[in-house]
Parts: structure tokens; sequence; C-alpha cells
């Protein structure tokens, strides 16, 4: 359990095992012993618990993240749970005899405050290390803007090359897997959110200012999206999909693309009739960085 | 129930209430108005009290309509039972009468305002006249909150968090909005004004002997509730009006629209959306433990009696509200972590460190239960349910307390049923454990057990039914607010589950109603004591004289009806050198 302690990973062995020990203290040491025992041989054959496993690195150190909270939860939530029972059944009332009128046990006190400390400490330790992970901006070129907009997206590749769709028709947001992929999101009007539940992953678009996040698919595949932030009447039907495609036949899309637009500007697609730019945001950023709060 | 004790009527040591000189004339309205006149001009804190919780359960029943109403038009993926506005509007209003109409005024404006004074052996509120105006305030505010739905346009539809720049005029017309501020501006100045009272009343007016800390936990917690209320509210009424200017006056205090770019970049002249989430989240934290403290309050004085032991661990329980309280100021932004605007590992500790203190006080509450004598009355059994539904509330919080997780779940369902299960738990489980606990002080007469005993198992399990699914279908991807989804997804079956659940809830408040009814066509008389209460309220009558109380007990710990009626078996103190509890001598 120690070397998992220290272990500069933060996969599932060491999150799991770091996150019972401090548990034994309170429970009987077997009992802790065989749950890490399991979590450790089981490693990443741990349940999903509910999520998706993430089809992104960052999306999967989420998942191995919540594995890791679940598991806390089960075990601290489950010593408490039964505490409670336990309290229930054995206490009910048995006869008019006033109990014993305890008020105070400092010891019980002392060890109920420092082992949730414990506890959250080591929470939190693990909460950053996959933070760091998952909010990382490494270099790339793969770069797509997106503006969000009542009730559509629009997506910008270099090469002033866009995908524009809304209600009737949600746009399809094409990427290379195994490449780091940077977004820069934006909004023209309202708060959007940008939601792909595959990638484990949301990020408000926000008028007024950039925001940017990366994310490194791992396999091929169209994979829902949807906005989350409630932004006016038809935000229930906001979707978008991102289609992950290999890393050569992007580069193939990608120039197919750049040729259609230089041969026919026109071609390009534009903002349904009546979406305005309200933002302050630029329509479409095609040398920008990041805006004042991108990183 | 069945062990009603009466504590004598002639006490040993009687203290005049006005005797004690603290500047409490008394008496000046012994003779006044009855009727509907009483009501409606009735300082006293019984009556605003009463007045306080009948509007707000009014509030609970209609906001538990709008639930029944969303639940319905999402058992199927595309319904057409309602608009995609009036669903908009419904959530809207549901949120907003569910938190600033019903949670909050119930448990400070309603519960506090009976209890307090007679916790600690006070004749009124300090400031009785600023509290009817707090009630008038309140009932105001409700009013035009429900009036939006009868305005050109319809009622507010931005959600409950009103984010800008959707609450602005130009994406939010109409008065609808303008209707959903002015109520809440109406009832923010009401809650600031219960505040300021709770804190003056449990500063200057405690009876003799009534130390700081021998205040019951209940009103504890309603101390620091006021003192949250006057962090917290200023900052929601300043937010609102800044609103409202942005709304009609022309300012762009929450909005970028015309600002102008330099270089392609937004100069900071303009406004920011992120600003009301500054400020919203700022007042909104704070008023979850608002929401959350009176509550802990009410389980802290079911489970002691119905243990028939003292709390455990009370002056840690005491620190814990403090420390919630604190940590609750610098908390907001974890409502914002998928902004990418904000600084998450700071918020994320001081959320997760907030699992600490309120780890304290469930510890105390088993503490409390440890080698008593559990009775399984209604009152207690909501307790109980409260211990589970914020146990399961609790953990996923710590979840969403993490940043990454809250990426993977921010704003679908699993957020929908954290917080419902939080609030749930605190504001429905342990608030309708207060109401079967403290009717029969406030009418003189007893809650049916048996029907009481129905609504708790009904509520119980319609509780699960309806949330548990909410988690899982979060975790697929449902977002919240949303009038319709994708029906290839295999989200129906789960939320069709969920409206069932709430189904059983509304069932379970027909219970009540029932309950009302039966207890006020059938009284059976409640005694003063009919719990072997251990606070102050128990010993005077049912309900209680004007200006409460003509003798009191002797206040040596913080229970003195207790230790009045079993002077035999006072508080144990366990650990060195503190076993007897030395006799004090009372103040006056």
């Amino acid at each position: 359990m120690d070397s998992s302690l220290t272990s500069p990973s933060a996969d599932i062995e060491g999150a799991t095992s770091a996150i019972s020990a401090p548990r034994a203290r309170r429970r009987p040491l077997a009992v802790v012993g065989v749950i890490a025992a399991s979590f450790l041989l089981t490693g990443c054959t741990l349940p999903s618990f509910g999520a998706y496993h993430g089809a992104t690195t960052q999306g999967r150190t989420t998942f191995h993240l919540w594995q890791g909270f679940f598991v806390a939860g089960l075990v601290v939530g489950g010593f408490v749970l039964l505490l409670i029972l336990w309290a229930l059944i054995r206490y009910r009332k048995k006869s008019e005899e006033i109990p014993k009128q305890t008020q105070y046990h400092t010891l019980t006190e002392v060890i109920y405050t420092v082992v949730p400390i414990i506890i959250v400490v080591i929470l939190f330790v693990f909460t950053v290390l996959a933070e760091n992970k998952v909010d990382a901006l490494p270099p790339t070129k793969t770069v797509i803007h997106v503006n969000a907009f009542q009730w559509g997206w629009e997506f910008d590749y270099p090469g002033g090359v866009k995908v524009i769709g809304d209600l009737t028709d949600a746009p399809t947001m094409v990427v290379p897997t195994g490449d780091n992929v940077r977004i820069y999101l934006n909004s023209l009007d309202v708060l959007h959110g940008f939601y792909v539940p595959e990638f484990n992953f949301s990020r408000y678009a926000s008028p007024g200012y950039t925001t940017d996040f990366s994310f490194n698919v791992l396999h091929t595949g169209t994979f829902r999206g949807q906005c989350t932030q409630l932004c006016g009447l038809y935000h229930s039907l906001m979707f978008f999909n991102v289609k992950a495609i290999t890393p050569s036949q992007y580069a193939n899309w990608l120039q197919v693309q750049q040729a259609k637009v230089k041969a026919d500007p026109a071609s390009v697609p534009q903002l349904p009739t009546g979406v305005k730019n309200t933002s302050g945001n630029p329509d479409n950023p095609t040398t920008s960085g990041s805006g004042a709060y991108g990183d | 129930m069945t062990d009603v004790l009466d504590p004598p009527l002639v006490v040993d040591q009687p203290h005049e209430p006005d005797g004690h000189g603290n500047g409490h004339g008394g008496g000046h309205e012994a003779h006044g108005p009855t009727g509907i006149l009483k009501w409606l001009t009735s300082t006293d804190h019984k009556v605003i009290g009463m007045s306080y919780m009948i509007t707000s359960l009014v509030m609970f029943y209609l906001a538990g309509i709008m639930a029944l109403f969303i639940r319905l038009q999402l058992t199927s993926p595309h319904s057409t039972l309602l608009s995609f506005n009036q669903y908009n509007e419904l959530f809207t209003m549901h949120g907003s009468l569910m938190l600033y109409l019903f949670a909050g005024p119930f448990a400070f404006g309603g519960l506090a305002n009976y209890i307090v004074p007679l916790q600690i052996g006070a004749p009124d509120m300090a400031f009785p006249r600023l509290n009817a105006l707090s009630y008038w305030l309140y009932l105001t505010g409700s009013i035009t909150m429900l009036l939006g739905f009868f305005v050109a346009g319809g009622a507010a539809s931005f959600g409950w968090v009103a984010y800008a720049p959707l609450s602005s005029a130009t994406s939010s017309p109409g008065i609808g909005g303008d209707v959903w501020i002015m109520a809440l501006a109406l009832t923010g100045f009401s809650a600031i004004f219960t505040g300021v009272n709770l804190v003056a009343t449990t500063f200057y007016l405690r009876a003799p002997g009534m130390t700081m800390f021998r205040m019951p936990i209940f009103t504890w917690n309603m101390l620091v509730t006021g003192i949250l209320i006057l962090i917290a509210f200023p900052v929601l009424t300043s937010a609102l009006i800044m609103l409202f200017c942005d709304r009609h006056f022309g300012t762009h205090i929450y909005t970028v629209t015309g600002c102008h770019l330099v270089n392609g970049a937004v100069t900071h002249t303009c406004g920011s959306p992120l600003l009301w989430q500054n400020l919203f989240w700022f007042f909104g934290h704070p008023e979850v433990y608002i929401l959350a403290l009176p509550f802990f309050g009410i389980v802290t004085e079911v489970l002691p009696v119905f243990s028939r032991k003292p709390v455990f661990g009370y002056k840690g329980m005491v620190f814990a509200t403090m420390a919630i309280a604190a940590l609750s100021t610098g908390v907001w932004a974890h409502h914002m972590f998928t902004t990418g605007a904000v600084l998450l590992p700071f918020f994320s500790f001081l959320s997760l460190l907030i699992a600490v203190p309120t780890g304290i006080k469930f510890f105390n509450w088993i503490g409390t239960m440890w080698h008593g004598q559990l009775q399984f009355t209604t009152a207690m059994l909501f307790s109980i349910g409260f211990l589970f539904a914020f146990l399961m509330g609790g953990v996923t919080g710590i979840m969403l307390a993490s940043p990454p997780i809250d990426f993977a779940t921010h704003d679908t369902y699993f957020v929908v049923a954290h917080f419902h299960q939080v609030l749930f738990g605190t504001a429905v489980f342990a608030g309708f454990s207060g109401l079967y606990y403290w009717y029969p002080k406030m009418y003189g007469r007893m809650l049916n057990e048996k029907l009481g005993k129905w609504h708790f198992w009904l509520m119980f399990i319609g509780f699960w039914v309806t949330f548990m699914p909410q988690y899982v279908v979060g975790l697929l991807g449902m977002p919240r607010r949303v009038a319709s989804y994708p029906s290839n997804l295999g989200w129906q079956s789960y939320n069709i589950v969920s409206t069932v659940g709430a189904f059983i809830i509304a069932l379970s408040f027909l219970m009540l109603l029932i309950n009302f009814v039966v207890s006020w066509r059938n009284p059976v008389p409640a005694g003063n004591n009919p719990w072997d209460g251990h606070t102050l309220e128990w010993f005077t009558t049912s309900p209680p004289p004007h200006h409460n109380y003509t003798h009191l007990p002797p206040i040596r710990s913080e229970r003195p009806t207790w230790d009045y009626n079993h002077p035999d078996n006072l508080t144990v103190h366990h650990g060195p050198a503190k076993s007897p509890p030395k006799e004090k001598v009372p103040v006056a």
C-alpha cells in the first residue's frame, strides 16, 4: 500500500488502495485488507459504476478517478450506513430504563475528526493529479474554433473551413485520433455547454471570453454531443457529433475541404439567418490565440 | 406517544420572565384582537411563525405539483404534454418556489420564528414589528412570483439561477423575468430582516442561565443561519438590482453586447456574464447551507429526544456548524468548474473539506443514538430518513467536488439527483420531522402517528425510486432542463421509474393533508410535553401562552426540561476530571 501511495501514477491501483488505507484505522484490519487486495488484484477490471470508460486519454483519466471516488464512497458511505443500521437495530427501545446520559468521548471525537481530514487530503491529491492531466494543453497543430449559438454549433478549421449546423441538422466535428486536438470555445449569444458524454468532459461556452481545452481521442468512431447549459427555448435540441477518423484520413479530409473553399469561397456555410453575433467574440477567429481566461 | 409526561405545573424556583431586566416590557398586547384580525396585525412570533409555515407549505405543494408535470413530460422522449416554453417556465418556478419560497422560509421564517424564542426562554423575537414586516414582504414576494404565470409572455424561464446573459432583456424579453426579480428582491429583504431578528434574539433575549453553550443545537444552527443570511442575501439582492438595471436601464454589467473589439480581442470595458455566476453563487452556496443548517438543527433536536440521551459531542457539533458556515463562503466556484475560469484546486479542496464538519455531525448523530433507547415515532422516522438521504447526497457531493468528475457530470441528471437528495433530505425529511415533532407544541394536539408513518414510508420509498434512476441516466449523459430527449439512447425507462417515484412521493403528501384534517376534526390533546422533550419549549403549555412563559425551570445545561424531569439522570461527561456536571447558579 505504501508503495502505491508514493507511486507517481494516479491510476486505479494507487487510487483505491490509498483511499481505503485510512479506513483501516476504523474497521477490522482483515476486512480492509480483503477489500484493498481485491481492488489491487482486479485493477482496471473494476466495474465502471455506470460511467463511460472515456474515449479520450483525458476521459480515461477521469474515468479512473471516478472509479477511485466511487470505491472510496462505497467504503466510507457503507461504513457510516452500517453504523446507522447497527444503532437502529441494536438500540431500539427495549424498556423504560433511562440509558446512561453520555455526552462526550474525547478519543472518539478526535478520531472522527482526524480520519475524515486524512481521507479528504488523499482524495484531493488524486483529484489534482487527474485534473492536471485533464486540463493540460499540449502543443498541437490540430486546432478547431467552436462557436455555440442559439441553437447550433459552428466549427472552424484552418484555411477557412467551416462546419455549421443547427436544430434541423446537427453538425459533425471531424477530428483525428491519437492527436492532441485543441478546442477554442466561444459563444455568440448566451451560455452554452459543450458536452460529449463519452469524453467524460464538458465546458461552458461563454460570450465575451475564449476558453480552450485539449483532448486526444483513443479510437475511431462517432460520439454524440449536446448542449448542457440552459440556453433558451430549444436547449433540448442542441446536438452535435464528434467523428474521430485516422490522422491520414483527417489530413485528407481537411485538404479536400480547404481546396473546396479555395475553389468556391461562396460554398463556405454561413450562420443561419437570424443568428447574430452579439457576444463581442470574433466570428471567425483565424489567428487568435486564447482569450483573456484561456489558460 | 403513550408515555405522556407532563411536568408539574408548580415550579419550585420560579423566575419571573419580566424580572430579569432584559428591557422587555411584555404584556402590551395580551388582549389584542382575535380571529382574522389577529393574524393580520399580530407581532407575536408564534403567529408569524405559523403564517410563515402555512404559506411556505402552500408553496411546497404548488412546487410539488409543478414537479409532477415536469416528471410527466419526461416519461416519453418527445412528449407534447407541455410546450418547450411551458416546460422551461415550470422548472424555473419549481426551483424558485422550492428554494426561495419553501425551504428557507419554512425553516428560518417558520420553525425558527416559532421555536427559537421558546428554546431560549424569550418572550418574543427581538424586533417583533420587523418580524411582521418580514412575513408580509415574504407573502408579497411569493404572490409576485406566482403572478409571473399570468403576465404576457409567461413566467420567467431562465432557470432558478437566472444565468446571464440568458436572463438579459434581449434573450428573455417580457415582464416574466422582471416579476421574478422583484419577487426575489422582496423575499430577499424579508430574509435579511429575519436574519437580523434571529441574531439579535439569540444574542440579547436569552433567559437567565441560558448561556451560549446551553443553547439547544437548533437555536445554535439558527443563529449561524442568521449570520449566513446576513452574509449571503445582500449579495443576491444587489446582484438582482444590477440585473434589473441591465434589463431596463441600458447598463452592461452582465452582458457583453455592444463591446468593442480591439485587434480581435474583447476589451474589458464591457460587462461579464461570469460576474453574475460569481455573485449568484457567492449567495447561492451559503444559501445551500442556509437551507441545510436549520434542518440539521431539527434532526439534532429529534434524535436525542427519541434516543433519551443528550446530543453526543454537543460542543463539537456547534464548532462543526460554524466550520460549515465559514467554509460555505469559500466554495461558490465549485458551481463554475466547467467555466474554465476558476482556480480549480482551491475551490475543490475547500469543497472537499466541508465533508469533515458534515462528517462530524453524522458521527454526532450516530453517537447520540448509540446505547440509547430508540423510539420510532413519526418524527424520529423522518430524522432517520434524513440520515440515509443525506448520506447518499453527501457521498455524491464529494464526487462532484472533484473537478474532473464534475466535468463529466456537470449539468446532467447526476447533479440533479445529487442536489435533490441533499435538499430533499434536509428540507423535506428533516423539515417534516420538525413538523411532526413540534406540531403538538404549536397546536396543543397530536398528529396521527399511523398516518404519519404511512406518510414516512411512502415518501421514503418514493424518494429512492425517484432519484436513484436519475444518477444512472445522468451518467449516461442526459442533461438537465431538457423538455425532450432522443428516444434511441435508453433513457426512457429510467425516466418512467423516476416519474413513478415522484407520484409515490405525491401520494405520501396526501397523507399529511389527511393528517391535518384528522387532527383538526378529532383533536387528541398533546399536553405540555408529549415526547419527554429536553429543551425549554416543552416546559410551557401547548400552545404556549402569550409571551411564552410564566415560569422557567432552572437552566443548568442545554436541556433544562429534561434536568427538571429527570434530576437523577443528568448528563454524564466522559473524559478526565469532568465526570459530574457542576452545579451552576443561574446568572440572575
